[in-house]
């Protein structure tokens, strides 16, 4: 099995969000970046079926050049080969042209699988993937928490709502978005890490994959939300804050 | 006259919950444009569900038996021939699991990016056509939010988060429910779905408990579970936990509050080192009192609380613990 696992570098999840001076994104100076939580579940899942079938794995990552080190862990952690789209420019894109550069960079590598996590941490458009399955005109499914191969192709375990579940069979190609939580995912061994440094990482130059960057939605700007209710702030020491809150507990909420 | 058309889901006959939230903003965004508003569901015509559909000015009813167990094939090519046939402007659905699976697909076929999970719109006065209205959603989980526009021509597609519009009380409608019979071949249709199931029986009602103390991701290590647990007992209450306690396995999937486990809304919920991403909330924001403590004073559990305390988990829990347990004597 051929399977390519499309993975986001994103701001690591307590990153300190602060608006950049353009008003449009957050300031990135600062902020560390790793590999999108469920795209990290997508790579266990298609590490997991190569060593059942054999096969090859193929991390597939666009963005700047700091990218690299997000597609070196995948390596290490055990994909084969990777294939960075290089690209400073990516928040020009939307995610129909995201998807246009990928679907462009892995054409011709007629993978049996394409695998990536369901939705981003950062802007959670939870989209590209299909997007991408529409543009190679191959069948996908979302929020998937087990792949079983089958004879004719491969049988999955779909997330419904509501603690809900539901089996589909389909026939590969396909692409699939992964939920996260099936399985436990692996540490990059030292061996690992060793080994990825001498691993085929190809990079691309996004401009040269011939896609217009003419966007069909913008991101105008950003701002911090206003909240909804008004949160009693109770402050102080932890015991001071703790016996505020008990008071609350036994004069308002009346639960004690 | 431009059209605002909401596709709706239903259950049994019946549209959601979350369709009639997306039929709302329907309602108010065809107000503000000029439009007028079209729905459609899937679903025989005679019924009962097209009943609630008050608002609209014209119902259609998709119906084929390719349509009648969800594939995102059929779906994709079934709503992409009804707007070839009404052209309209806006074209809205509810952010469901069904939504997320196949409207991206249906975007792309029509060279558009669906605006996903929006939790409101703006339309600017004036001159009104489809990219003057700037529609909101969230990023980093709540964190930020983003205002987007469309920068092509119409149609402009967005689905509506949960709980976003306030859905209005069904009410007769007078408008006609027209057959819409789209062309499908079954061999189109790529994947075979099956039966829907529930995993093993529930043997923890959260949805009936007064008191739940909930635990998310800054519990750092399972070790750490056992001084939320202490705080629960003497609080009388159950323990609940985000998505990742139960993903990681520290406490089993019955136990886990939001769109994929329970929806619970206690008279009391105390979210401990929980940072409130919106598929956690979606599934507790009805209870009546949050209280969070978390050590991130803009975490978004805070925007729903009424009372927080900003600190360490590790210093505050059991303080409070130890300040339950002298109350209670």
């Amino acid at each position: 099995m051929k399977i390519i696992v499309a993975i986001k570098q994103v701001p690591e999840r307590d990153a300190r969000i602060r608006i950049d001076s353009s008003g449009k994104w957050i300031a990135l100076d600062d902020i560390e970046f790793r590999m999108n939580e469920s795209d990290a579940y997508a790579l266990e899942e298609a590490l997991l079926l190569r060593e059942a079938h054999g096969g090859e794995v193929i991390v597939l990552s666009a963005g700047p050049e700091r990218v690299g080190q997000t597609i070196r862990e995948a390596l290490a952690k055990g994909a084969d080969r990777g294939i960075h789209i290089l690209s400073d420019s990516l928040a020009s894109y939307d995610a129909l042209g995201v998807a246009r550069l990928m679907a462009a960079a892995i054409r011709d590598e007629a993978a049996d699988l394409i695998l990536t996590g369901l939705q981003s941490d950062d802007l959670g458009l939870g989209q590209t993937g299909v997007i991408l399955a529409e543009l190679l005109a191959i069948p996908h499914s979302s929020l998937i928490l087990k792949i079983e191969k089958t004879d004719t192709g491969i049988r999955v375990l779909r997330e419904l709502e509501d603690g809900w579940f539901q089996q589909i069979e389909m026939p590969t190609p396909a692409l699939l978005t992964i939920q996260s939580g099936n399985t436990r995912l692996r540490y990059a061994t030292l061996m690992g890490i060793k080994k990825a440094k001498t691993k085929e990482l190809r990079s691309v130059e996004a401009a040269s994959l011939g896609v217009d960057a003419v966007p069909s939605v913008t991101l105008d700007s950003v701002a911090l939300p206003s909240r909804q209710k008004s949160t009693q702030m109770l402050t102080g020491s932890p015991a001071e804050a703790a016996a505020k809150l008990v008071e609350k507990l036994q004069q308002e909420v009346r639960v004690l | 006259m431009s059209t605002v058309l909401v596709f709706l889901e239903a259950k049994s006959d019946e549209p959601t919950r979350l369709s009639l939230e997306a039929l709302a903003a329907g309602v108010r965004l065809a107000a503000e444009t000029g439009s007028q508003l079209a729905a459609a569901m899937v679903g025989a015509a005679s019924a009962s569900g097209f009943a609630m559909l008050g608002g609209a000015a014209q119902i259609y009813a998709i119906s084929h038996p390719l349509l009648a167990r969800y594939t995102a094939d059929g779906f994709t090519a079934a709503y992409a021939q009804l707007i070839a046939k009404l052209q309209p402007d806006f074209v809205l659905f509810p952010h469901s699991y069904e939504v997320r699976d196949f409207v991206p697909r249906l975007a792309t076929r029509l060279t558009r990016v669906l605006l996903s999970d929006v939790i409101g719109f703006e339309v600017a006065s004036g001159q009104v056509t489809a990219d003057k209205v700037t529609f909101t959603r969230q990023l980093f989980q709540g964190k930020l939010n983003g205002h987007y526009r469309a920068a092509s021509p119409a149609p402009v597609l967005a689905s509506v988060q949960a709980g976003a519009f306030r859905a209005d009380s069904p009410s007769a409608t007078t408008a006609t429910v027209e057959t819409f019979t789209p062309e499908l071949d079954a061999a189109t249709i790529r994947t075979q779905p099956g039966e829907p199931f529930r995993a093993a029986a529930q043997t923890v009602d959260l949805g009936s408990a007064p008191l739940i103390v909930s635990v998310g991701r800054g519990i750092k290590d399972e070790a750490n579970i056992a001084i939320v647990k202490e705080l629960a007992d003497a609080l009388g209450a159950e323990l609940a936990a985000s998505r990742p306690i139960c993903d990681a396995g520290w406490l089993p999937m019955e136990r886990q509050v939001g769109s994929s486990g329970q929806t619970v809304a206690p008279k009391m919920y105390l979210a401990v080192g929980i940072s409130g991403a919106i598929q956690h909330l979606v599934g507790m924001k009805a209870s009546q009192c949050v209280i969070a403590i978390n050590k991130d004073e803009n975490a978004p559990i805070f925007e729903i609380a009424d009372y927080g305390i900003v600190g360490d988990l590790f210093e505050v829990v059991p303080a409070l613990t130890a300040a339950v347990r002298k109350a209670k004597g």
